[in-house]
């Protein structure tokens, strides 16, 4: 069988410093030159080595679609940098045999000032496709994005719904034989993910090898024949997309009932709101199995910095086999206001009696409303729990000993009469 | 808005055809560890061409956006600055002018100076101002300062129209065949500027100092470079200093070619471009051994 990617000890270091200043002035360097010479050699290893990626091997047969899946900071999007050459390897080595398309984020290049035409070329060049490739697909891809009225206006004038929709027309149209994805699934609403979904099946159906890197468990699921499962920069599970899925959502790899970014400046964040903290909570305690007869709180801290946006919380369950269970965000009244700076701690509490029992992850969110929802920060897979009924006959379950199959499992009211 | 929104439900795309077999199917990557001295892969740069023209073409379709007077800033500034200095040095400094018209000496300075001055601070300020470009999709990190020394090209160009002006009214012309040798002194000037570009662009990419020291650095330039006075009319010991500067080179060599100066002296010339060789090389050198870790530290 022919192979289209095949990794050999994929391998990849970060210096914790350029991790965290990214870039400094020359001062500081100078200072630091310095100091190595006054110092003598106490201060050489005064850095410390991160592996973002250890050891990675696989193969990926050409046209088989591989998802590869893990918690932030696994080593996913590392592994995408060396595969896409956007970044080299520290060690180990990489084969990739065809024509390489990759899409790490929707409009990559795009240029406000640029009206919808100029920006079709210029971001079909940034990805790879020929002038005259893009000159032919052209009124396909105006056609697509839905946008034929506006592409001679400057994109800094499309709604963010249009801006989306023309970028991925444009990446909708890449014909390589091997492509690249990250989570560019996660822009747009619902009906937009899903054509981009369907979009992605299509590529796949044709023959062509896609590797998909994403936190969406039910498209991988869906759309994966395999999946790669990576934790602390390795390969912790490759097979079967279902059972990879299963495990990881199972396992809550690293992921409990509380999660904290104890540094102010490094939970995640756009600089409107950041993270804090997210923890399950049943009264006041932080709870791993919360009992299904009381009321289950996801509760979400969060910093507003900088003011003018009406933002509000947002929390999104999965069940253990990923699929949505349900979302849904404050409607408080409070936030159609403009949030004033400060720190917030909202809880969203799930009626009892509502979740079944087994495996819940959630995906937390700040988001403001404009033409769509604008995410300020989150979490993907933030918390997991594990709903637990006692069975004392109290519950739905009544005094049936075996697990009720359902995503959801509500007490409801039953009437019977006689008659 | 919303009619958008319907025609989108209508449309449908194109199928995914079955891959194509084209030049590109037996190509293959080999993704490893960053050489310590990678060379410059110019089958891939050709491969890139198109990238390059695009880039180029966005920066000359964006330079002049939302601003009043569009393109006849390319105009303005070398007329405004020339302005300054004829005042200030041929009316009150009487600098040496080579019995060439003031004005005229100091405008056809100008320009290629101004080209420089453009061209290396867009060039040096490439990769980070491209920076979604760096992180997210990869091509041969060079087309940007490649293509931040093409653009002001074109602000160069309508600069020329003044120059006729000008040429026409004080009757000034090229005085014989060394007007052929113009495009070699601008290459001059193109080459330097590439050469510091790569330099100072993969600097910015970790040190931010880089934009606060080429203006200091520019802004002398011009002094030193012989654009407000004839460089052969100043001390020999000084012409010599002034040689290292590829840009005494450009300055007095393209008044050579283009007006009646007079002719750059060989070996001072040949030491402006041999800096400018090794400029350029030491420049790629610098940049290419820096590219692999771009992505990560920028």
């Amino acid at each position: 069988m022919a192979v289209s990617i095949s990794a050999e000890g994929l391998s990849k270091r970060y210096r914790i410093g350029e991790l965290q200043a990214g870039y400094g002035t020359l001062r500081e360097s100078l200072a630091r030159s310095a100091r190595r010479l006054t110092g003598g050699l106490h201060h050489q290893h005064h850095h410390q080595d991160i592996w973002a990626l250890r050891d990675v091997s696989f193969d990926v047969p050409t046209g088989q679609v591989v998802g590869i899946i893990g918690r932030n900071g696994a080593g996913k999007s590392t592994l995408l940098k060396l595969l896409t050459r956007i970044t080299t390897p520290t060690e180990g080595r990489a084969e990739i045999r065809g024509r390489v398309g990759s899409l790490l984020e929707v409009g990559t290049g795009f240029h406000p000032e640029l009206t919808g035409r100029e920006n079709v070329f210029l971001n079909g060049a940034v990805l790879g496709m020929r002038r005259r490739e893009i000159q032919r697909k052209f009124p396909e891809i105006v056609e697509f994005a839905g946008v034929e009225k506006f592409i001679d206006t400057p994109v800094k004038r499309y709604s963010s719904g249009m801006y989306v929709r023309l970028a991925f027309a444009v990446a909708a149209h890449l014909e390589p034989e091997i492509l690249l994805v990250d989570e560019v699934l996660a822009v747009g609403d619902a009906e937009f993910q899903k054509r981009c979904l369907g979009r992605m099946q299509d590529f796949g159906a044709s023959g062509r090898t896609v590797v998909f890197v994403s936190h969406n468990m039910q498209a991988v699921a869906r759309l994966c024949e395999r999946t790669i499962l990576l934790d602390n920069g390795r390969v912790i599970r490759d097979g079967p997309s279902p059972d990879i899925v299963a495990y990881y959502l199972q396992s809550g790899h690293g992921t409990g009932s509380f999660r904290e970014w104890p540094d102010d400046d490094n939970g995640p964040g756009d600089g409107v709101a950041r993270m804090r903290w997210v923890r399950v909570v049943q009264g006041d305690d932080t709870v791993d199995t919360p009992d299904v007869r009381r009321p289950i709180g996801i509760e979400v801290a969060f910093r507003v910095l900088r003011p003018g946006h009406a933002l509000f919380p947002k929390v999104k369950l999965f069940n253990g086999e990923g699929d949505t269970l349900f979302n849904v965000l404050d409607t408080d009244p409070r936030w159609h206001d403009s949030a004033p700076p400060g720190d917030y701690v909202s809880t969203a509490w799930i009626p009892e009696n509502l979740l079944n029992e087994g495996f819940v992850t959630v995906d937390v969110g700040i988001v403001s409303l404009g033409a769509k929802l604008q995410p300020h920060t989150g979490e993907y897979q933030a918390v997991s729990f594990h709903v637990y009924d006692p069975g004392e006959g109290d519950s739905a379950r009544g005094l049936f000993g075996g697990q009720l199959r359902g995503a959801i499992r509500p007490l409801v009211e039953w009437t019977t009469e006689e008659r | 808005m919303t009619e958008t929104r319907v025609k989108v439900r209508e449309a449908k795309p194109a199928p995914v055809s079955p891959p194509s077999h084209d030049d590109r199917v037996d190509r293959v990557f080999v993704i490893r560890p960053a050489p310590r001295w990678p060379h410059l892969d110019l089958a891939e740069l050709w491969h890139y061409r198109e990238l390059l023209l695009t880039f180029v073409w966005r920066d000359i379709k964006v330079r002049y956006k939302q601003s009043f007077l569009g393109f006849a800033w390319a105009l303005l500034v070398p007329v405004f600055t020339a302005t300054v200095y004829v005042v200030i040095f041929g009316k009150f400094a009487k600098f040496p002018n080579a019995n060439i018209q003031y004005p005229i000496l100091v405008f056809s300075g100008l320009l290629p100076m101004q080209y420089f001055t453009s061209a290396l601070t867009l060039s040096s300020t490439s990769l980070v101002t491209n920076v979604n470009l760096v992180t997210k999709v990869y091509f041969p990190r060079v087309l940007l300062p490649i293509a931040g020394v093409l653009v002001p090209a074109v602000d160069f160009m309508i600069g020329l129209l003044v120059l006729l002006a000008l040429m026409v009214r004080y009757s000034e012309w090229p005085t014989g065949p060394e007007f052929a040798l113009a495009p070699v002194f601008l290459g001059l000037a193109f080459v330097t500027a590439l050469g510091i570009g790569f330099l100072l662009s993969a600097l910015n990419v970790r040190y931010r100092d880089v934009p606060y020291a080429i203006p200091v650095f520019l802004q002398v330039l011009p002094l030193l470079s012989g654009v407000p006075y004839a460089v052969n009319e100043i001390p020999q010991k000084w012409q010599w200093i002034l040689s290292v500067n590829p840009m005494t080179t450009v300055v007095s060599g393209w008044r050579w070619a283009i007006l009646s100066g007079p002719a750059p002296d060989p070996a001072k010339a040949a030491i402006g471009i041999a800096v400018a060789i090794g400029l350029l090389v030491a420049g790629l050198a610098f940049f290419r051994r820096s590219e692999p870790r771009f992505a990560d530290t920028i």
